[in-house]
């Protein structure tokens, strides 16, 4: 029985631990390191939420090490629906109101040009994580972003050297018609012309993003007669393209080269009936035997119980870049973060990354290998890592894709 | 010649999952007059309950089509829920206020159906024994294609059969065309509308279901069918069944053979073909020139008042606070106001066509969007500064809206705000295609404000000005003889027509200055962001704009902008939780269901007389 005079003084204890521990969290408050991060979380929760869980895990651990230069991070993490005028007026926001130090995020790539155009007006950091444009580094490119996901231009090369590598000589191509369709078509293009001339492209195809018409466009491919066909379309598209290209035979003794087919995000809803033997980029997350990669999975499916995918090793490589950033300037300071953002280095669970001082690209690379079906799943096989930093153009070749500020 | 026919066979497949999905649009709208957005949302629901039971039925052919058979039907059953919980108490409520109701009922079950099915898209399985291909010539045939060229005009003849064969039938035609008629000779009309309601949504949920072996359920197929369905029904003629069967079949066609050559034309095919039709034939294909938006159940619309001497000490008021705000806001307060004040002038000059002009747009965005363009343009290819942008912003979208309006007016009710929705359409496909000039999807970067702008005080003064200026100048044109000819011409045409206003005339130019003032806006909206990407010409903006009039009260001049305040500064307040559809579309049912007459016409309820003037007596909603 507690008395009603013990009670009294429980309470009143009680009472001061809380008061003085919430001072105690405002005093920590106060010494966290803000960061400011705007992505598309209604608009495409599934490879959002992946990368979301993906820079909690990240924030999680950096803090329980004790932080940051002894502070802990603290991420302002807002959602902007899938508008490029929301993402520059959070960002506004974050910088005016919430002080943050610097940006990050964004995956649609219209909105990280957006944002990447307002960091070079406001003079602030910003990590571009997920966003593929090339121009975001290159033709827009500007001394205050930094992107971390490998671009278009990198994971086409990849699967172009592969090409290159087969008997295909006629190739077909089918990409969503908006930016990243064209801007991936382009460097395939390029890259596998420049490595075997004799090639040829025979059919182009534009379906509008997520409205592919699969059974005409299916149809137009196949009356090019093409040996090969490269694919950029992806989400709701790419199912509808394998599913009505697999009854109408098109992939049938037909080499097919396609972009992120491989990540778990678009692998996995195919289930059985992923495409066998397609070459990809992506993430085969279940086979990487390296001990980083492993204690990273193994935290993840602690915290999360599923196994990550592509967004949430590129959330938690986000991360630790600004840890690392943050680190190595020493300070919170604009252009000391800058400065320590050229020539970056850091281990992540994918291997070394540095952040090459020229265009600002990490050198993230991506697993590049062919498909299969394995228990009814599909999975890569045959894949190796393909280091970013081999697909990227010399320096002097980066000089003059790159704007001139 | 097999390539051929196959292909036609393809054009016949999608033609009839299209017309799945626009038949029960075109049978609600026939009836109801609901623009019902939150069709797309039924046909999603279709597809991600026929993959539940699909999974929780015994497998084989019986498990497969029962499954499809009970995703349509309890589909058919929300929507009877939503008919009587919602729509049933808004039948009466001003012109097109249905909509802003079916706008959060998108909004929620985007949310739901996340919530429920997870993010991940959902792969349905083939149809058992349909699994495969036939060659027919030579080329393969998916079996499931056939199918779907079997069961649309399965479909069309049931529907023919029950509305012209039946007694249900005969009342709900009789509905259509008079419904004070029918409930006057003793039908229950509220049950008929319900029953409309089921056929129709079964059908969506039906057109969804059936596309589970074709593609996989996922979060964006509400959206992506329903501009579609749209362009179907108008071009079929609104309320035509076998018109919408005659436009799905058009479009299939046209598709499949289309992109053998120009691949790109997808983008914008189906808009290209409604504005060709509805050019050649103002009422779709089948249609009857009856399809009324305006007015098609509410009072009468009481004339404009001016304001009492108290409302006008108020508008002084808050002229005056938003003049001092900069001495006591931080700055992204600032920020935010812009952005209200911004689409405050967007919401009132829609609403000056929507509502004294009584021509409903669907496609304002459009005018938006050309001004942002013009002005960023001009940045890009000419170099010019801050100034000349924000006048070259109302020119090019005045000159917009000068084409599109010339095409406009010879249109009316449904038909024309479809049209309108085309020309934006058609703006959005060049913005977003023309990547040479325009950027495409990467948009043009580097649209910032001149030196002595750049600072948040100084571009919010800046403004305010434009758009304190841009509204008195549209209330000063509502009020002039002109706007009262325009306001006549909406109420009775052949009474202006026969005291000799050219009213078509008065129309274009109520396009073209609603067009340079949505130009004002969009200019003003480039430099705040500094950059401009082709999503400002999207449905989605035209959307917005919509809401915000009627959420704020068609029937009055400070609707619009109460609407634009009030959608704006929501969407900041929740878009910070998790889940923030669910809770924006849920307050805006809220205000739809206690305020039917839009948050103006509410508040003129309850407002004292001093600040609302007389009002109007034995008008009831």
């Amino acid at each position: 029985m507690i008395s009603r005079r013990g009670l009294f003084t429980r309470t009143l204890l009680g009472g001061l631990i809380a008061v003085v521990a919430s001072t105690a969290h405002m005093a920590n408050a106060a010494e966290t390191i803000k960061i400011g991060e705007i992505n598309s979380y209604t608009r495409l929760p599934a490879f959002t939420e992946p990368y979301r869980k993906g820079w909690e895990l990240a924030v999680e651990q950096i803090n329980k090490k004790g932080g940051v230069l002894g502070k802990q991070l603290e991420v302002i993490s807002r959602d902007d629906a899938g508008k490029p005028g929301n993402a520059v007026k959070i960002a506004e926001e974050l910088v005016a109101k919430e002080k943050v130090a610097l940006l990050a995020g964004t995956f649609f790539s219209h909105i990280g040009l957006a944002v990447t155009d307002f960091a070079k007006q406001k003079k602030v950091l910003f990590i571009a994580s997920e966003p593929l444009s090339d121009a975001i580094v290159w033709s827009k490119g500007n001394d205050y972003t930094f992107r971390l996901r490998p671009s278009t231009y990198m994971q086409s090369a990849m699967l172009a050297k592969e090409a290159a590598k087969l008997p295909a000589k006629r190739w077909a191509t089918v990409a969503p018609n908006y930016a990243y369709g064209k801007d991936a078509v382009k460097a395939f293009k390029s890259v596998l012309k420049e490595l075997k001339p004799d090639v040829e492209f025979v059919e182009e195809q534009w379906p509008a993003l997520f409205k592919i018409d699969a059974g005409a466009t299916v149809r137009a491919l196949e009356a090019a007669k093409p040996e090969g066909i490269f694919n950029v379309t992806f989400g709701g598209d790419l199912a509808k393209l394998v599913r009505e290209g697999s009854i109408r035979g098109l992939f049938e003794g037909r080499e097919v080269a396609s972009l992120l087919t491989g990540e778990p995000e678009y692998l996995d809803p195919l289930k059985a009936e992923a495409p066998e033997g397609w070459i990809v980029t992506g993430y085969p997350r279940d086979f990487i035997k390296d001990a980083t990669h492993q204690t990273y999975v193994d935290a993840y499916k602690a915290k999360f119980d599923e196994l990550p995918k592509t967004g949430s090793l590129v959330g938690y490589n986000t991360m630790l870049t600004i840890a690392a950033a943050i680190e190595k300037a020493g300070s919170t300071d604009r252009d000391k973060m800058l400065a320590a953002m050229k020539g970056l280095t850091f281990d992540s669970p994918s291997g070394k990354v540095t952040y090459r001082p020229v265009d600002h690209q990490s050198t993230m690379g991506a697993w590049v290998g062919r498909t299969a079906v394995k228990d009814g799943k599909g999975i890569m096989v045959d894949w190796f890592y393909a280091d970013g930093a081999d697909y990227l153009p010399s320096a002097e070749k980066t000089k003059a894709l790159r704007a001139s500020n | 010649m097999g390539f051929y026919l196959a292909q036609f066979l393809t054009g016949l497949a999608s033609a009839s999952s299209l017309f799945l999905v626009a038949s029960g649009l075109s049978i609600i709208f026939g009836v109801t007059r609901i623009v019902n957005f939150a069709h797309g949302s039924f046909f999603m629901l279709g597809a991600y309950l026929a993959y539940t039971f699909v999974n929780i039925l015994p497998h084989g052919v019986l498990g497969f089509w029962g499954a499809i058979i009970v995703a349509s039907l309890l589909v058919g059953v929300i929507g009877v829920f939503l008919e009587i919980t919602l729509f049933r108490r808004i039948y009466k409520a001003p012109e097109l206020f249905q909509l802003v109701a079916t706008f959060g009922v998108v909004l929620v079950i985007q949310d739901l159906a996340l919530w429920i099915w997870g993010a991940e898209d959902l792969f349905g399985p083939r149809a058992p024994g349909l699994g495969g291909a036939v060659r027919i010539l030579g080329e393969p045939i998916p079996q499931y294609d056939l199918l779907l060229i079997v069961l649309g005009p399965a479909v069309l003849l049931a529907v023919w059969l029950l509305f012209n064969k039946t007694r249900w039938g005969t009342l709900v035609r009789a509905a259509t065309q008079d419904r004070e008629m029918v409930s006057a000779l003793g039908v229950n009309q509220s049950w008929l509308f319900t029953s409309v309601f089921f056929v129709g949504s079964t059908l969506a949920g039906l057109g969804g279901a059936i596309q589970l072996p074709r593609e996989a359920a996922n979060l964006l197929m509400d959206l992506n069918v329903i501009g579609e369905a749209f362009v179907v029904v108008v071009i079929g003629g609104m309320g035509s069944v076998p018109g919408a069967f005659l436009a799905s079949v058009l479009i299939g066609e046209l598709n499949a053979f289309g992109i053998l050559i120009f691949p790109e034309i997808t983008l914008v095919l189906a808009f290209l073909v409604m504005a060709v039709v509805l050019v050649v034939r103002p009422w779709g294909l089948l249609g009857k020139p009856d399809a009324v938006l305006r007015g098609a159940d509410g009072p009468p619309e009481q004339p404009l008042k001016p304001f009492t001497a108290t409302s006008k000490y108020l508008v002084w008021a808050l002229a005056a606070a938003l003049l001092a705000t900069p001495a006591i806001a931080d700055e992204f307060v600032l920020v935010l106001l812009s952005d209200i004040l911004i689409f405050t002038l967007f919401a009132v000059s829609l609403h000056f066509i929507m509502g004294p002009g009584g021509l409903v747009s669907f496609g304002h965005a459009a005018y938006f969007g050309l001004g942002a363009y013009g002005a960023a343009l001009a940045v890009k290819y000419l170099g010019v500064d801050m100034i000349s942008g924000l006048v070259v912003a109302p020119i090019a979208a005045g000159l917009g809206a000068l084409v599109f309006g010339w095409f406009c007016v010879r249109l009316s009710g449904v038909y024309l705000a479809m049209l309108t929705l085309a020309a934006a359409q058609i703006t959005w496909s060049v913005a977003f295609q023309w990547q040479d000039v325009t950027g495409g999807d990467d948009g043009i970067l580097g649209i910032w404000p001149a030196e002595w702008a750049s600072e948040k005080m100084a571009y919010y003064y800046l403004t305010l000005a434009l758009v304190g200026a841009s509204v008195y100048v549209i209330r000063r044109i509502v009020y002039a003889p002109f706007g009262y000819a325009l306001r006549a011409g909406r109420d009775s045409q052949l009474r202006v027509e026969a005291i000799g206003i050219n009213l078509k005339s008065q129309q274009w130019m109520a396009f073209v200055i609603t067009g340079i003032f949505a130009g004002i806006a969009g200019g003003l909206y480039v430099y705040s962001k500094g950059s401009i990407f082709p999503d400002e010409l999207h449905i989605a903006r035209s959307v917005d704009g919509l809401i915000m009039v009627l959420l704020g009260g068609i029937q009055s001049l400070i609707g619009p902008i109460v609407g634009a305040v009030s959608f704006t500064m929501l969407e900041d307040l929740v878009t910070r939780l998790d889940y923030w559809r669910i809770i924006f579309g849920g307050v805006i049912l809220f205000i739809v269901v206690i305020a039917p007459e839009g948050l103006a016409g509410f508040a003129r309820k309850i407002l004292p007389e001093s600040l609302t003037g007389k009002k109007n007596e034995g008008v009831q909603i």
